[in-house]
């Protein structure tokens, strides 16, 4: 049979029962565009939850850790390897919280492939004098570029210019609410003392707002080169060197090869935050549930359709068995008509779901948390788009599959003799 | 030997349901070419169930069954379906026409399932046939528009299209009246004087039969004269 034909017969057959096919086109419809919805509204949510964390979280931390030595001096000796050596009230040895070479390991860093960016990061505490009270608070040294590029930083920071920090020297950048604290305002100086006891001045250029409340109440940013001023130390001195990776799923392999190769401590993300995967997790398991269970019940309603068809049809298909038509052909018709069903219904299904996805973009959202989010998240990600449409068709092809088998089977003789 | 379409040699046929009962036995007979023959008995002798085992739709039976020298017992589903839309023409008491499409579509559709002229020539080829039966003017119709007898030259015209080596009908004027079933009869004449057309026509009308060239008559799903 040649495929002009094929189209020809099912057309003919679909047009003659349109409402009822229509029907069954609207349903895998709705289900697809409910799909499409549901999946890219709980992506936008999962990405911006997921971004209130990964965005601002490197994929691999350099850093080195006060921790005790891993091997005491005894188990190094001769005399003693072959014993159980009990050693009691170990302490952490000193170790220097500077990132030994860190520029070397930068740029290093910076030729691997995997990696799609790095930056260099000093933590250190300080006490903000305000009056007669002194306020517990951490200076994050960050390079404003590189910060803003890999973190998104800029998005963060919600009063004042974030490149500032950059191009006024001593200036600081104030967690929104340590600043509220303070009462501090922008052009502001306000006095910190380090902890190694020194006195500095720095101008209030910013504020910044993670959306997690106690984050903003203790961090702060400076620039690199503040940063060092503070500690006093030198323009080599690095205690945090950030990595950002172009496959996230890469971390914790790379942070143990890192750890070899840079002898420092190296935490992933996954480890970091084994909890948040879960979440994530599961509201996308929920959608898929959802999505199928719908494109389910529409799959029965083309079942119906299709042996409702046949029912009605049984008389044409015996003659056109009768005339040369094989089994095969038949079966092709009525899986054609299906399939049919399916991409059409389908294909409305994603140009809908795209529809459902724009309002829901524009419905407004907005929290104190998340300052640069202003309506519900959606997320249009292809990949939704290629499951719905490879859904549909195949939720209709197994829904067709049964009745076109059964339509292939009918006897002529059978539907002949009964008239 | 050469000029034979058709061969039955033995064919018997028993059905199972409810209980086994053996409607056809060791029937004997062949068909040449341009022979217009028909097939008569009393209700039940097994007439329609030898068309059925004739026209390829029906497989479960003993015996052999040649067309065009060819064996059909060993031929799969869909080489049959090849055997039916080439060679053979039915035409059903009932007109069993597809009313989804034109009657010129209706007359059409095998030979498109044939696919060796093209769908112009295929088109004209229609015309020409339902001009033979003198029923061009309804091909746009569709055929729940037509009267019986006009639908059942529908279905001659239909089984005519690829040219098929025989055509063979159940009681095809079993649901006329008179004056149609006279046309119905004068367009198979005419198809067996000018286009050397071979028939195989089951009829419960006996001046019907008369008029043909041979009459096998059945009695008990067995030949009794031909
Ligand atoms: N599917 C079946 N199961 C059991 N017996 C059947 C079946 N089909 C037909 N028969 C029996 O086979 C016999 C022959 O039937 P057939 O239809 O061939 O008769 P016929 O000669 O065409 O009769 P009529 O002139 O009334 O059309 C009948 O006795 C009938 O009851
Ligand atoms: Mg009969």
């Amino acid at each position: 049979m040649t495929k002009k034909l094929l189209i020809k017969i099912s057309k003919a057959l679909l047009l003659a029962r349109w409402k009822q096919t229509l029907v069954a086109a609207i349903g895998v419809t709705f289900s697809i565009a409910m799909f499409i919805s549901l999946l890219g509204f709980m992506g936008g949510l999962n990405n911006l939850l997921d971004g209130l964390m990964l965005n601002r979280t490197a994929h691999i931390r350099l850093y080195n850790d006060i921790e005790p030595s891993a091997k005491q001096p005894v188990e190094l000796s001769e005399h003693f390897k072959h014993h159980y050596n009990f050693v009691s009230s170990v302490k952490p040895k000193k170790e220097q919280l500077n990132i030994y070479n860190s520029a070397a390991i930068m740029r290093n860093l910076k030729k691997d492939e995997r990696v799609k960016g790095v930056a260099p990061k000093i933590n250190t505490q300080v006490f903000f004098n305000v009056g007669v009270v002194d306020l517990n608070g951490m200076i994050s040294g960050i390079d404003v570029d590189e910060e803003s590029e890999l973190f998104l930083f800029k998005d963060y920071v919600v009063k004042g210019n974030y490149h500032d920090l950059k191009t006024i020297p001593n200036s600081i950048i104030l967690g929104k609410g340590a600043a509220d604290k303070m009462l501090a305002q922008l052009g502001d100086n306000i006095t910190l003392t380090t902890t190694q006891g020194n006195q500095f001045q720095l101008k209030v250029v910013g504020f910044y707002q993670s959306g997690i409340q106690e984050l903003d109440k203790v961090q702060s940013y400076a620039s690199i080169a503040t940063a060092q001023k503070l500690l006093g130390e030198s323009d080599l001195y690095i205690t945090d060197i950030q990595i950002k990776l172009k496959d996230m799923n890469l971390a914790p392999a790379m942070a143990r090869e890192f750890r070899r190769l840079y002898k420092t401590e190296a935490m992933d993300i996954q480890t970091a935050n084994a909890q948040f995967e879960t979440g994530s997790f599961v509201r996308t398991l929920i959608s898929y549930a959802v999505g199928i269970t719908l494109l389910i019940v529409a799959g029965f309603g083309i079942y119906n359709i299709l042996n409702m068809m046949i029912y009605e049809k049984i008389d044409s298909i015996a003659i056109l068995k009768a005339t040369g038509f094989s089994g095969k052909d038949v079966n092709k018709i009525f899986t054609s008509i299906a399939l049919s069903i399916g991409a059409f219904g389908g294909l409305l299904g994603l140009i809908f779901g795209l529809v459902f996805s724009l309002l829901i973009d524009l419905i407004p959202f907005n929290t104190a948390s998340l300052p640069t989010v202003t309506t519900y998240p959606v997320d249009y990600n292809l990949y939704y788009y290629i499951i719905g449409a490879v859904f549909s068709v195949a939720t209709t092809y197994l829904a067709g599959y049964f009745p076109s088998r059964k339509a292939a089977t009918v006897d002529p003789v059978v539907i002949i003799r009964g008239k | 030997m050469g000029n034979k379409l058709l061969e039955a040699k033995n064919i018997s046929k028993s059905f199972h349901d409810p209980i086994t009962v053996q409607v056809l036995k060791e029937i004997t007979f062949d068909i040449s070419k341009g022979e217009f023959i028909s097939v008569i008995g009393k209700s039940g002798c097994g007439k329609s169930t030898l068309l059925y085992i004739l026209s390829t739709m029906d497989t479960d039976f003993e015996g052999e069954l040649l067309i065009d020298g060819e064996s059909m017992k060993q031929k799969k589903e869909v080489e049959l379906s090849v055997v039916r839309n080439e060679k053979i023409g039915f035409v059903f008491q009932f007109h069993y026409l597809l009313n989804e499409f034109s009657v010129l579509e209706n007359v059409m559709l095998p030979g498109l399932k044939l696919n060796k002229l093209s769908e112009k020539e295929i088109e004209h080829k229609a015309y020409e046939k339902l001009k033979i039966l003198g029923i061009e003017a309804e091909a746009l119709k569709r055929p729940n528009q037509l009267s019986g007898g006009q639908k059942q030259r529908v279905a001659i015209a239909r089984a005519l299209i690829n040219e098929p080596l025989i055509i063979m009908g159940d009681e095809p004027t079993g649901n006329l009246d008179k004056k149609n079933s006279d046309v119905v009869f004068e367009i198979f004449q005419e198809l067996v004087a000018v286009y050397n057309q071979s028939l195989l026509i089951v009829t419960h009308d006996n001046e019907f039969a008369k008029r043909t060239h041979r009459i096998i008559e059945m009695e008990d799903g067995r030949i009794i004269k031909m």
